[in-house]
C-alpha cells in the first residue's frame, strides 16, 4: 500500500496497460508540443514579443507629440474629443500610441481597416490590462516597458478597451474606445 | 508496551509520535479556521460579482478579494500542507519528529504572518490584491506578514527533511525507499523550497521599497519573480494533492500503486520540469521574446504534464485493482458501483480526480498555449481554470483526507457523518459549475478582479456585453452558493467532530 514502504524489489517492468497509456500520452503531448511553434509560424495571430525599455516620462512625451500631430479636426477646425478624450488618426503603416494611466485610456485611435499599425502600449503609473471588446484580446500595459503591438484591423466598427488588471480603487471605471473605419 | 512518547495506531499499525501529532493537529485546525475566513470572503466576493446581487461597494470588494486570495491560496493550503508533511514523515515512517520545538517556531511564524496580513488588509491599508503588483503599494507590515509566513513555511519544510533523515538514520522503515505517499510529499517539499525562496526573493526587496529604503521595484521583473512563487506554489499543491490521492486510496480501499517505479518517476518529473512553466503568466507581457515564451511554457512544461498523465491512469487503476481484489469482479464496472461511496474521503477523492483531470488540467494546457492565452489572460477563463485546479482538485482532496485525520489523528468519530457524506458532492458540484461558468463568461472577455462589469462605475465609455454572459453569471451565482454551502458543512463537521465527536480509543 502506498502508505507503507514498497516491497523489497519494486523496480519492476511496466505493465502492458500502462505502457499503452504512456504511448498515448506521449503521442498526445508531442502533438500539443509541436502545436505551439507550428501555430506560431502558420497561425494568423501571435502574441507580440517586441518591447523596449522606456521611462514613463519619455513615453508620455512621445505620446503627447503623437496626439498633437495626428489629432482629428472637426468641420469647425477644432480638435475632436469624445468624453474629453482626443480622437487621433495615425498614419497607416506608422506608429500609434495607447497610454494607460489610472484610470483612463488615451487617446481614442481611429484606424483604417486593412492597414498595418505599430501600436505602442505602456502605462504611466500602475500595471494595467489592455483588453479589447468584443474581440477579447488581452495584453499587459506595464510601466517601464514600451510594448509594440503590430496589428492590422480586419473588421470595422467601434471597440471598447477595458482594463483587466487591478490598478486601484477606480480600476473598474477604466474604459476607453478604439475606432476602425 | 509502546515506546515512550508514542502510541500505536489501531487502524494502520503505525507508531505515532505524540509531539508530531500535536503539531499536525495545530496546523490542521489553523488551516480549517482560515478556510472559514477565506470562505466568508468568497461568499462576499461572489455575491458582489453576481450582477443580480452586487452586494459590496468597490473598496470592500477589492479588500475581501485580497483576503480571499491570500487566506485560501496561501494560508489554508500551506497550513494544511505542513500538517500533511508532518504526517507523511513522522507518522508514516513511525519516527520521532526531528525537533518539535522548531515545528512550533514555524507554526507561530506562519500564524503571526497570516494574522498580520489579514489585519493590514481588513484595516484597509493594503488594497493590492494578493499579487501585490508594484507600483501599487501596501503597508510595510503586509509584506512583512507575507515574509514571516514564507519563512515559517520554509522552516516547516526543513523540519520535514530533517525528520526523513532521522528515519533513514534510525532505520525506522524497512527496505530501501519511503512509502509512495512520503515520496510524493518529498517531491512537493523540494518544489516548496524553490517556491518559498522566490517568495523571499521578491517580498524582501518589496518590503524595503515600501519602507523607502529601495527606490524602485521594476514592475516586469517583479512579475517574473513573483510568479516563481505564485505559480510554483500551485505545483506544490498538485504534487501534494496527488500524494493525498494515494494516501486516501490506501486507507479507503487498500490501494497499491500498480507500478512503484512509474509513479515515483512521475513525481521526479514534477521536481525537474514544473518550475519553468510559471512563465505562462507572462505570455502577453512585454520583455520576453516568442522563442523564450514558447520554450518555457510549451516545451519543458510537457514533461510535467506527462507526470500528471501517468498519475491520471495510476490512481484510478490502482483503485480498480484493489476493489477487484476485494471480489468485485463482475463486468467492467462492478468495482465502481461497489466502491465505498459512503466514505466521504473516497467520494471527495473521486471528485478531486474528476475535476482536476477533466476541467483543470485540460484547460490549463489549452490556456497555456501562446495564441489562446491572448484570449484568456486576465479574463474569468483564468479564474475558472484555477478554481478547478486548486479548489476542485487540491482543496477537495484535502477536505477528503480531513475525514481520515479526524478519526486517526484527533481520534474522534466524525460528527454528523450523513452531512459529511453529502459534503464532497455539494462542494464538487458547486465548484464544477462555478469554474465552468466562470470560464464560459470569460470566453466573452468578462474580466477578473472587476467590481462593476454592468456599469463600469458610471464611466462615460461604458458598453454592453453580449447578453449571453448574464446567463453564465447567473449560473456562477448559484454555483457559488452551492460551493459555499459545501464549505460551511466541511467546517461545521470538522468543528463538530472536535467538540462533540465520540472519542476513539
Ligand atoms: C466556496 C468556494 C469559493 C468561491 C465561491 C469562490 C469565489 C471566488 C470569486 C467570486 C473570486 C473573485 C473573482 C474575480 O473577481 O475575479 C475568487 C477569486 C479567487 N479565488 Fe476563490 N472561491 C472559492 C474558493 C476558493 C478556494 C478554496 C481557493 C484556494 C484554495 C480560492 C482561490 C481564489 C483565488 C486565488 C482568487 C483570485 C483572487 C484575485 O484575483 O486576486 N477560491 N474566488
Ligand atoms: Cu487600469
Ligand atoms: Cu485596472
Amino acid at each position: 500500500m502506498s502508505i507503507y514502504p514498497p516491497d523489497k524489489v519494486w523496480w519492476k517492468p511496466i505493465d502492458r496497460e500502462e505502457k499503452i497509456w504512456l504511448v498515448i500520452a506521449l503521442i498526445w503531448l508531442s502533438f500539443t508540443f509541436f502545436l505551439m511553434p507550428v501555430l506560431h509560424v502558420y497561425g494568423r495571430q501571435n502574441p507580440p514579443a517586441l518591447s523596449y525599455r522606456v521611462t514613463p516620462e519619455r513615453f508620455e512625451a512621445l505620446s503627447n507629440e503623437f496626439i498633437e500631430k495626428y489629432r482629428v479636426l472637426g468641420s469647425d477646425g477644432q480638435p475632436v474629443a469624445i468624453n474629453g478624450v482626443p480622437v487621433v488618426h495615425p498614419q497607416p503603416g506608422g506608429d500609434a500610441y495607447i497610454v494607460a494611466r489610472a484610470w483612463s485610456w488615451q487617446p481614442i485611435l481611429e484606424l483604417e481597416k486593412g492597414k498595418p499599425y505599430r501600436i505602442h502600449l505602456s502605462s504611466l503609473d500602475f500595471q494595467h490590462g489592455f483588453s479589447i471588446y468584443p474581440l477579447n484580446m488581452n495584453f499587459m500595459a506595464i510601466p517601464g516597458e514600451d510594448y509594440i503591438l503590430r496589428i492590422t484591423p480586419t473588421s470595422s466598427g467601434e471597440f471598447s478597451i477595458l482594463c483587466n488588471e487591478y490598478c486601484g480603487i477606480g480600476h473598474h471605471t477604466m474604459v476607453g474606445k478604439l475606432i476602425v473605419r | 508496551m509502546a515506546e515512550q512518547g508514542f502510541r500505536t495506531c489501531s487502524v494502520t499499525g503505525l507508531k505515532v509520535h505524540l509531539p508530531a501529532e500535536r503539531l499536525i493537529k495545530a496546523n490542521a485546525v489553523t488551516a480549517i479556521i482560515f478556510i472559514a475566513i477565506g470562505g466568508a470572503a468568497a461568499l462576499l466576493a461572489a455575491l458582489t460579482r453576481w450582477p443580480a446581487v452586487h452586494l459590496l461597494g468597490p473598496e470592500w470588494f477589492y479588500r475581501v478579494l485580497t483576503a480571499h486570495g491570500f487566506d485560501m491560496l496561501i494560508v489554508w493550503i500551506i497550513f494544511f500542507e505542513i500538517a500533511a508533511l508532518y504526517l507523511g514523515s513522522a507518522v508514516l515512517l513511525s519516527v520521532r519528529i526531528a525537533a518539535p520545538l522548531v515545528g512550533w517556531v514555524a507554526y507561530i511564524l506562519m500564524l503571526g504572518g497570516a494574522v498580520l496580513v489579514n489585519i493590514m488588509v481588513l484595516a484597509g491599508k493594503s488594497d493590492v490584491l494578493f499579487t501585490s503588483y508594484p507600483p501599487l503599494m501596501a503597508h510595510p507590515l503586509f509584506y512583512l506578514g507575507v515574509i514571516l509566513f514564507a519563512v515559517g513555511a520554509l522552516i516547516g519544510v526543513a523540519l520535514f527533511f530533517a525528520t526523513l533523515y532521522k528515519a533513514r538514520k534510525e532505520k525506522t522503515y524497512t527496505h530501501q525507499s519511503f512509502p509512495l505517499v512520503t515520496f510524493g510529499l518529498f517531491a512537493a517539499a523540494c518544489i516548496a523550497v524553490t517556491t518559498l525562496l522566490h517568495g523571499a526573493g521578491i517580498y524582501i526587496p518589496t518590503l524595503l521599497w515600501s519602507l523607502g529604503i529601495i527606490h524602485d521595484i521594476d514592475p516586469s521583473a517583479y512579475r517574473l519573480v513573483w510568479w516563481g512563487l505564485g505559480h510554483s506554489s500551485q505545483q506544490i499543491n498538485v504534487t501534494a494533492m496527488i500524494s493525498v490521492w494515494y494516501l486516501i486510496g490506501a486507507l479507503s480501499v487498500g490501494m497499491k500503486p500498480i507500478n512503484e517505479k512509474l509513479c515515483r518517476t512521475a513525481f521526479v518529473l514534477y521536481i525537474l520540469f514544473i518550475d519553468v512553466a510559471s512563465e505562462h503568466h507572462l505570455l502577453v507581457d512585454p520583455v520576453f521574446g516568442n522563442a523564450h515564451k514558447i520554450w518555457n511554457t510549451g516545451y519543458v512544461m510537457h514533461l510535467a504534464v506527462l507526470a500528471s498523465m501517468i498519475h491520471a491512469l495510476a490512481v484510478p487503476a490502482g483503485i480498480e485493482v484493489a476493489l477487484r481484489k476485494q471480489g468485485y469482479t463482475k463486468g467492467l464496472f462492478e468495482w465502481f458501483k461497489m466502491a465505498p461511496w459512503g466514505n466521504p474521503a473516497f467520494s471527495a477523492t473521486v471528485w478531486s480526480i474528476f475535476i482536476f483531470g477533466f476541467l483543470a488540467g485540460i484547460t490549463g494546457v489549452v490556456f497555456g498555449n501562446e495564441q489562446i492565452n491572448m484570449t484568456a489572460h486576465n479574463t474569468w477563463r483564468i479564474t475558472g481554470h484555477f478554481h478547478a485546479t486548486v479548489v476542485g482538485g487540491t482543496t477537495i482532496a484535502f477536505m477528503g483526507v480531513t475525514y481520515y485525520i479526524l478519526p486517526l489523528i484527533f481520534r474522534r468519530q466524525i460528527w454528523a457523518l450523513s452531512l459529511a457524506r453529502i459534503q464532497p458532492w455539494l462542494y464538487g458540484i458547486g465548484i464544477t459549475m462555478l469554474s465552468a461558468s466562470m470560464m464560459l463568461a470569460g470566453a466573452y472577455g468578462i474580466p477578473r478582479r472587476h467590481w462593476d462589469i454592468a456599469n463600469f462605475g458610471g464611466s462615460p465609455f461604458a458598453f454592453a456585453w453580449d447578453p449571453t454572459v448574464y446567463i453564465w453569471l447567473g449560473v456562477f451565482g448559484i454555483a457559488a452558493l452551492l460551493a459555499v454551502a459545501g464549505g460551511i458543512i466541511y467546517v461545521a463537521v470538522s468543528a463538530g467532530t472536535l467538540l462533540w465527536g465520540k472519542k476513539v480509543e
